[in-house]
């Protein structure tokens, strides 16, 4: 705490005389504290990424250097054939694709419909607010999978969907559709409580003001609110990208025609197979963790920062 | 005035209505309409080919002779019991770590968060290969300290210590920055008061650090232990449930049930009994929460 600002930490001031006698060099026991906390953060972050960077390494080697030299960080010869095999031996991309459709989807509907329901629940007053905001901030305490098996069925015999008739039978309803994980999940609790919140904080005097003017309560929300509101939708666009891109248990039961599997459900099936191929494995991987690790680096600061409030208030 | 008013409020009552018409129609469909569906299936013997019977509480009566059910259910207290309090003390202990203020300590959150950001699946496969016995980073690793590493995922012994492993690993970070926005919390004259009385950095730790973040704790111990209850993706992208049933959880069971052998009225049953023992852990969190607050 006492660093000089005049020198560089460590290095003794030239004119220590001059200067107050707080100068003097650090002690050893201060020395050797920053040295046991630097090796301490620097070995978990070594267990945090090295285990990415050697996934990272291992996908780039050919088949015969993934266990022979498996210790060997730098590939000897580097080959991208892991990833083009994910393309040619299977619907690789066909996953990535269903994955971005599903994430981003979710994005879509969650933003629009969380921030109009959040702005309804902070800004307009009516009767039944209260118990509205109750209801969705419980449902948040709900364990997924009290609703799993019932959730599957409502999507099966959804009336007229999917070959169904009236009575939501003879076809498979919004199962192996993107319906089956878009629409339950189009406009989450979470969505709904966060984008409230963040409208709460906003003052109540531009609405009125407009509301003279004689704007409509929809202009009034997407003109006035939700432009201030920019900076909660990106935070809540990132969670719901991680969210929905990352999701896995739900994909797996609803679908299950190997054109509509998602990434993740994909990948899983490389693993633990008979026999595992390493490298397509490890190369699908990389792919699947790609797209959130880029969303995270360009708003990990946001994120980070959300969420130790989230934790707090 | 006041009609000028009222009818303000009339437009503001119908506005909100409207704008809250999706989100509630899919609460409704999709959370209202499936837990009253749960308990009505779990009284049935629906397993959706062929006819169904109501069949009472036989199946909560099937699940106490259930061996399996008990065996799912001793394999998720041991994750839990491992899983919770390993969560706990690492997301406290790199806290600590990081609790100051620096540019270098920002960048090492960062790292440290890197895990929590991939896939649960993502980070199955890379443990797969770094638990692999005879490639893997891990047991090559023991092996500079003269340890020779179990196979892991292949001995029903050590299977779920990897899967709690990888857990924690996987979701420190995330617990980690709430107690370090806790820390920011703890009053800095009463650390400097109890060093001046001479207590020493453990005794300030015991004493003043953590009761002043006990909310903190409470908070990761309940999400910890939901979520502990619920454990599915690793031990299904890892084991299957094996070897021999060792990593087969209560989730998975379910899974299985209703999904691979279509047992829904079994299944929904099961499901039930899960959701009640989450209910009273949290509730009986949010009371021991509730009267901390008090205080």
């Amino acid at each position: 705490m006492s660093t000089l600002t005049t020198a560089p930490a460590g290095t003794p001031a030239p004119t220590a005389t001059t200067v107050r006698t707080e100068t003097r060099p650090p002690t050893a026991r201060a020395v050797l504290g920053k040295t046991v906390w630097t090796l301490a953060v620097v070995l978990i972050s070594v267990t945090t990424v090295m285990p990415l960077i050697w996934t990272l390494s291992t996908s780039l080697k050919p088949e015969g250097e993934i266990l022979s030299s498996y210790l060997q960080f730098v590939p000897e010869n580097p080959t991208l054939a892991n990833y083009v095999t994910l393309f040619t031996d299977g619907p690789f991309g066909r996953y990535l694709a269903n994955s971005a459709i599903i994430a981003l989807g979710g994005v879509a509907t969650n933003l629009f419909f969380g921030g109009l329901a959040g702005y309804a629940l902070a800004k307009l007053s009516f009767r039944g607010r209260g118990v509205v905001f109750s209801l969705f901030l419980g449902s948040m305490m709900v364990p997924g999978i009290i609703t799993m098996v019932p959730t599957f069925l409502v999507l099966r015999r959804f009336p007229l969907v999917g070959g169904n008739d009236l009575f939501g039978e003879g076809g498979a309803g919004f199962i192996n559709s993107y319906g089956a994980v878009l629409i339950p999940f189009a406009a989450g609790p979470f969505a709904v409580f966060f984008m409230r919140q963040f409208f709460q904080a906003l003052p109540d005097e531009l609405g009125d003001a407009a509301r003279i003017d004689g704007a409509s309560e929809f202009r009034i929300f997407w003109n006035i609110y939700l432009p201030l509101a920019r900076a909660g939708l990106a935070v809540l666009g990132v969670l719901t990208f991680q969210a929905g891109w990352n999701s896995f248990l739900w994909p797996l039961i609803a679908l299950n025609d190997p054109e509509m599997l998602t990434v993740q459900v994909g990948l899983a099936g490389y693993v633990n197979e008979y026999q595992t191929e390493y490298g397509p494995l490890l190369a699908g991987t990389i792919l699947a963790s790609l797209p959130v690790l880029i969303v995270f680096i360009f708003a990990q600061r946001y994120i980070i920062e959300n969420f130790a409030h989230s934790g707090t208030k | 005035m006041s009609a000028a008013v009222s009818a303000t409020r009339r437009q503001q009552t119908i506005s909100a209505w409207i704008f809250l018409a999706v989100p509630v129609a899919l609460f409704a469909v999709f959370l209202l309409l499936p837990v009253l569906m749960a308990i009505g299936l779990s009284l049935t013997d629906y397993a959706v080919i062929g006819d169904f019977e109501w069949v009472g509480v036989d199946n909560y009566a099937r699940i106490v002779d259930d061996p399996i059910f008990w065996v799912a259910v001793r394999n998720t207290a041991l994750y839990t019991v491992l899983y919770v309090p390993a969560g706990v003390v690492v997301a406290l202990g790199t806290a600590l770590l990081l609790n100051r203020s620096s540019r270098v300590s920002r960048v090492f959150r960062t790292l440290f968060y890197i895990p929590v950001v991939s896939s649960t699946v993502a980070t199955a496969a890379i443990w797969f290969w770094l638990l692999n016995p005879q490639y893997g980073l891990l047991n090559a690793v023991l092996g500079w300290f003269g340890i020779n590493g179990p196979a892991w995922l292949y001995e029903s012994r050590w299977a779920m210590i990897a899967i709690v492993m990888m857990s924690v690993w996987a979701g420190f970070g995330a617990n980690m920055i709430i107690y370090l926005g806790a820390l920011q919390g703890v009053p800095g004259e009463l650390v400097d008061a109890a060093r001046v009385d001479g207590a020493g950095a453990f005794r300030v730790f015991w004493h003043v650090t953590l009761p002043a973040i006990s909310r903190a704790t409470f908070l990761i111990l309940t999400l910890l232990l939901i979520a502990a209850f619920q454990v599915f993706d690793q031990a299904y992208v890892l084991t299957k449930g094996g070897p021999g049933n060792s990593t087969l959880t209560l989730v998975y069971y379910i899974y299985d049930r209703g999904f691979g052998r279509l047992e829904m009225g079994y299944a929904s049953a099961l499901s039930f009994v899960l959701f009640l023992a989450i209910l009273v852990f949290s509730v009986i969190n949010a009371r021991v929460t509730g009267r901390e607050n008090d205080r």
